[in-house]
This record gives structure tokens, sequence and C-alpha cells, in this order.
């Protein structure tokens, strides 16, 4: 791996963050190790006052990165740069954003191919990202994944994967590790309301409440699986009702709200770490793209005008006019913060691009680990 | 005779056999109102209603029972999987299932269905996206496995396996879809199990199948142009395979070479090489060489992906040492 020059992660700034409060459940800026704390004792209220001044600055930083990150993504896609699926998480990012800030570095996180934003906003280094998306050896799966198989084992990212469903099992596996290990960590696991369909979500949320593991499982219902609205695929469109049938605590909320992420997460993660079961929460949002760069962004399955009226619900905007109203954020410091995503994002750009194509040797290693025995 | 694509080729001969036989539907995801993900089904919800070309859950293993279901009782589903890769999820009730309910049934049970979608790699789609089933599928006792590679036997060969009393396997390729070529209009049947020599020539027997066909072609122009005639001999279907196809080929013109997509322990080419062994062993005047994918999951790097995938280049080289010109 190249060194990297400069750290442009929000990780970074975290590091001069303030500690947070033992409500907020985010200790990522201060005692990574806490032990048996976890979220803490109580839920923070679903507002903008259960948060620092400075950790709202951080949400927007980490969206805003996301969002510049990704539209630069689509660039890259266009000039042949990016190959292969390429779905884009624009819309959602509230979501990822809320749920790593309340999660701690030693909790798991997987999720599907849609799976950029969540990585970045888990402190995966952009740059590393970004190689990976061209295909190059600095990639962080190695040039080998791209953009549905996103790994980072520095940062307990389990992985983007490409086959609908087939990781919640997985998830619900990192759960019988932890509790194996008598650990205190989490597994988040993300994925789409069309995978609620699939076996292996149902056999999964089974045993994570059966074994009573720590894994909370999030729907980010963006009302279309692809083509397929909700009503068209599921026969009760309220997905969040799976939770009871299999005696686990279920919650549904607005997904554009980061503040209601973190409220959520934070319930769900102290059920995880003290009573050590499991969640199904449901995030409502919206995808402002195409399902993949080779999709349209509406058409038969959608209008353009639902497309519009959503997107007056940008998870950034709220939440910048959240702050904008507090008077804790000039237009100013916006443009400023905007600057400086946009200026990571070309960086991982600049970097991903100078970096070297995998050597043709990679082809053969990885199949298989070197056994010791 | 009118040109198509691949793609237009399938959609005729889905349109024909719904309009033939209204015991024929077509279920999958996206097949209906997004005009499938590939846009092999485009215009078909208009014409024949949601009865008869059903959207599904993303719920393979579902849909596919839902599939054999209604062939035990009746009823000819066609059932399409988005792509192979999906597909794994249903094995069970296409291998446990449909394969063997005629046979568990003492010959009670038929299963009138093709479970059909794209096979193998397309680009850059990296390790979970890229894969061709074929030697899995064609294992199988029990199933018939089609592996068209140019427009007029997609459409021959979908038509046959539609009017099949078995469950036919029916492998297409994303980088098919778009490839043209002349196409009879109206019935065109291709049979299953027979294979067709594309390339006429004396030096070398080529042996493959599905979207190889077409680097097999480019191969044997290359090759024509050194003044080396190859016969490229395509299966068309995997299972059963046309041995005696093989045969008067390698026979004709004594050496070979096997060209698949997939991978080479257990791949295709293994049991084409067997057949070879046991009809052509006089006849052989150079080991039998295969080509293949790297025995490797595929990598996203496009550079890792050239070198993994079977190509013109590997090809010639084989053929080349098994005329002990290199
Ligand atoms: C088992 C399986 N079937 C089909 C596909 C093709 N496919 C990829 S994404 C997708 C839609 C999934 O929608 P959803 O789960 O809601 O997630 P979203 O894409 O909206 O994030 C489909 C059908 C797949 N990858 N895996």
């Amino acid at each position: 791996m190249k060194t990297e020059s400069k750290q442009p992660t929000a990780a970074k700034e975290k590091q001069n963050a303030p500690a947070p409060d033992n409500r907020s459940g985010d200790n990522r800026s201060g005692d990574s190790r806490a032990s048996g704390n976890g979220a803490g004792a109580s839920a923070p209220p679903a507002n903008i006052a259960g948060t620092t001044v400075e950790q709202r600055r951080e949400l927007l930083r980490s969206m805003l990165l996301q969002r510049r990150f990704e539209e630069r993504c689509a660039e890259a896609y266009a000039l042949g740069k990016i190959g292969g699926f390429c779905h884009l998480y624009i819309g959602q990012e509230a979501i990822s954003t809320g749920v790593m800030s309340m999660i701690r570095p030693d909790d798991y996180v997987i999720t599907a191919y849609r799976d950029h934003g969540q990585a970045l906003a888990r402190g995966v280094s952009p740059r590393s990202v970004m190689a990976e998306l061209f295909g190059r050896v600095d990639g962080c799966s190695g040039g080998k994944g791209g953009s549905m198989h996103l790994f980072d084992a520095k940062t307990n990212f389990l992985g983007g994967h490409g086959i609908v469903g087939g990781h919640v099992p997985i998830a619900a596996g990192v759960g019988f590790a932890i509790k194996y290990k008598r650990g205190n960590q989490v597994c988040v696991c993300f994925f789409g309301e069309a995978a609620v369909n699939i076996g292996a979500f149902h056999e999964a949320l089974n045993m994570a409440s059966l074994w009573n593991l720590p894994v909370i499982f999030i729907i980010e219902n963006n009302r279309y699986g692809m083509g397929t609205a909700i009503s068209r695929s599921t026969a009760n469109e309220d997905v969040i009702i799976r939770a009871k049938g299999y005696r686990m605590d279920g919650e549904s909320i607005d997904g554009q709200d980061v503040f209601a992420v973190r409220d959520c997460m934070a319930r769900a993660i102290e059920r995880a770490r003290k009573e050590k079961r499991p969640t199904l929460v449901e995030m409502k949002t919206y995808r402002f793209m195409g399902h993949s760069m080779s999709d349209a962004v509406s058409g038969t399955y959608r209008t353009k005008d639902e497309l519009e009226e959503n997107m007056k619900r940008d998870p950034i905007l709220l939440l910048h006019n959240k702050m904008f109203e507090a008077g804790e954020l000039t237009e100013g410091e916006m443009h400023k913060m905007d600057d400086e995503a946009k200026a990571i994002a070309q960086d991982a750009w600049d970097f991903a691009d100078a970096s070297p194509e995998p050597p043709l040797e990679d082809l053969y290693k990885d199949v298989l680990a070197d056994s010791t025995s | 005779m009118p040109v198509v694509t691949y793609r237009d080729a399938l959609t005729q001969a889905l349109r024909e056999e719904l309009q033939r036989d209204e015991t024929v539907f077509l279920m999958g995801e996206e097949v209906a109102q997004y005009n499938g993900a590939y846009k092999v089904s485009k215009g078909l919800l208009d014409e024949f209603g949601p009865m008869r070309i059903v959207d599904t859950p993303i719920t393979e293993l579902g849909f596919a029972g839902v599939g054999v279901g209604a062939a035990m009782v009746g009823l000819r589903p066609i059932v399409e999987f988005m792509t192979w890769n999906f597909a794994l999820l249903a094995l069970d009730e296409v291998v446990n299932a449909a394969a063997k309910m005629l046979y568990m049934s003492g010959g009670q049970y038929k299963m009138p269905m093709v479970f059909r979608g794209p096979n193998g790699a397309a680009l850059q789609l990296s390790a979970q996206h890229s894969q061709a089933w074929e030697s899995w599928l064609a294992h199988i006792p029990g199933l018939k496995v089609c592996t068209p590679g140019t427009p007029a036997d997609a459409k021959g060969l979908l038509k046959s396996a539609i009017r099949d009393d078995n469950p036919v396997v029916f492998l297409e390729g994303e980088m098919l879809y778009n490839t043209k070529g002349e196409v009879p209009e109206g019935e065109h049947i291709v049979p299953i199990g027979v294979a067709e020599l594309k390339r006429e020539g004396d030096h070398c027997s080529l042996i493959t199948h599905g979207k190889m066909v077409l680097v097999a072609m480019k191969v044997a122009d290359d090759l024509a142009k050194e003044g080396i005639n190859i016969d490229v001999v395509d299966l068309r279907t995997v299972r059963p395979m046309d041995v005696d196809a093989i045969a008067r080929s390698v026979q004709k013109t004594n050496r070979a070479v096997v060209l698949e997509e997939g991978w080479e322990i257990c791949g295709m080419g293994s049991q084409v090489v067997d057949f070879i062994q046991r009809e052509c062993f006089d006849d052989l005047d150079a080991p039998v060489l295969r080509v293949h994918q790297e025995d490797v999951p595929m990598p996203y790097a496009k550079n890792l992906e050239r070198a993994a995938k079977p190509d013109a280049g590997k090809t010639v080289a084989a053929i080349k040492k098994v005329m002990y010109l290199d």
C-alpha cells in the first residue's frame, strides 16, 4: 500500500472533537475500547439537542463527503474509469452517517452492493475506496472486488455483498461469534427492502432471535428493488411487522433524519450490548439515482414528479436546515465544508488514478489461504 | 433473411410460443413492467397480460418452485433468472425437484419447463456475478442444457426447449444479447442435442459452445489468414451432447482443442475430452488441449479480468500447440 500523504477521512477530524456525551454512544472519537457500557444507559431525544454542535458538523461533513464522492463516481463511470455494476447511495446518506456515528470501532458492519456511502461513513479511507472502484492495487480489496465488494478489515467493514439477502445470515454468524467470544460488540447489517422476501432473511432473523445474537438488521426501505415498487413485490408492505414473527424488537423510522437514525440506533445498540438481543429496524428513505449506473433514474417504475418530491427531503438539506435555523451554521461555513468534501473526493480520484493496476501475479493470489496445517 | 439481435431472437421465440400455447407463461424478476432486466421480454406484458408475464419478488428459490408446481399440473412455465448467479439460490428446485420428478414418480409427473437467463461473465462484474454454470447443470441426469451462441440458435433452441416435456436449462449471455445474425422468421426449430459445424477446415477441431462460439469464429478467421483451416464444432447443447458430431470432426482433423467459458476442473471440456479419447483414440495426432477461465474467482480489475478469461489469443496458441507449430 502507498502511504497516504494526508488522511482525508472524516475520522481524522473526529480526533479533535470533544468527547461525546455518554448518551450518544459515539465513542469513536473518545475511548474506542470502552468495555461494557456500549450505547450508554438512556436513549437521547430525537432532536438536534442530543448531539453537540461539533458532532452535528461531523455528521454534515460525513454526508457531504459521501455525496461529493459519489458524484465523482458517476463521472468516473461515464469516463470508463469505473466498470461493472455501480450502485450509488445518493439520497440515503443519513442512514450510513447516523448508524456509523453511533457504533464503536470494534463493532462490525456488513452490507450489500450499495456500499460506497457506508464504507466512507465507517471511515474506510476515501482513497482506498476510489482506488477499488478504479480497479487498482491500492483499493481496499486490492482491486479484486470493485464497487460491490468493498472490504476493509481495519474498520471491521465485512464487505459489500452482491447476492440479495446473502449476507444477512452472515451477519447472524458474526453475532454468533461475538456471543461465543463473550464480546460486547454489535454487528450492523444493511440491506434493501426487497431483500426481506428472500429466504435467507427469514432464516437469519429466526436464528438471531432464537440464539440471542447482538445483530442490528437495518432495512433501508427506498421503496424500490430495481424497478419493482414494494407494493408489487411484498404482500405486507409494512415490513417491520416481520420482526414480530421472530419475537424480535422492531422499529420503523424516518431514514432521512440523521437524528432519528441515531436515536433508534441508541436503543438497538443498548439492546444488543446489554440484553444480547437483535433488532430489526426499518429506515424509510429514497434513492435519488437509478438502481445502478446502467439503469434509468425514473421511467416506467417511478415518475419524475415522485422523484422530485422526494428530493425535497434530501438528508443533507434537512440537516443543513436544522443547523442553519439553530444559528450554528452560516452559508459560508457550509460552502467551506462542501469545498472540503469536494477536495477529499478529488484527492481520492487523483490517488486512484495514480495507483497502478494490480500485478498479474495477484490473479492467483488469495484463492486459498496459506494453510499452516 | 432478417438480421436480428440475439435478444430479439429470444423475444421472437417467447412471443411465438406464448401465442401458440396458452399453457406457456413467463415468470421472473422484472420480466413484466420493466420489460426484462436485459429487455428480452420487451412488450410481452402488453401483449399477454399479467397472468402470463409475471413479475416476481426477489425470491429465486420460491418462484422456481412455483414453476415446478405449475408444471406438475399442466402448465409450461418459463422461469427467468435475472442471471444464473442468482439461480444458485434456486438450485434445490432445479436439481432436487425438476430434474428428478419424472424419475422418482415412476414416470407419472413430467416437467415441461424452462429455466433461462444469462450465464457467464460480462465485463468487470467481479466474483459473484461472473460465473459459467453449464458444467454444474450438465452434471445432473434429468436436465437438458442448451447453450446457444448465435441469434438463430437462440431462437430455434428456445422454441424447442419450451415445447420439450423435460426441464430445460437455457443459458444465454449478457454479452450476447446485442450480437446480430440472420434469423429465420416464424417457425424455426433447432433440435436439442444436435451440434453444428459452424466452420469447416482440415487442420484442427475447435469444439465449443455458448458465448465462446464468437471467439471460436474469430480464431478461425485469424488462423485462416495464416493458412490454417479449422473445424468449429458448436455443441449448441451440452446435455445431451452430440458425440457423433465431435467424433466426425476429430476423426477428420486428428487434433482438437476444447474452448469453454468456465473453469477447468470438472468443466465441460473434461467431458468432451473424455468422449474424444473413447471415440477417437486411434485418430489423435496430439493430446487434446483445453482453453478455459483461469482457476480463480473472477477479479474486478480490468487487467486481471482480461488475464482470467479465455480468449482468441489463448485459443490460437493452443491450436498451434496441438499442430506442433509453436
Ligand atoms: C438473489 C439475487 N437476485 C437478484 C439480484 C439482482 N438484483 C440486484 S439488486 C436488486 C434489487 C434489490 O433491491 P433492494 O434489496 O431493495 O436494495 P436496493 O438496491 O434498493 O438498495 C436485484 C433484483 C441479486 N443481486 N441477487
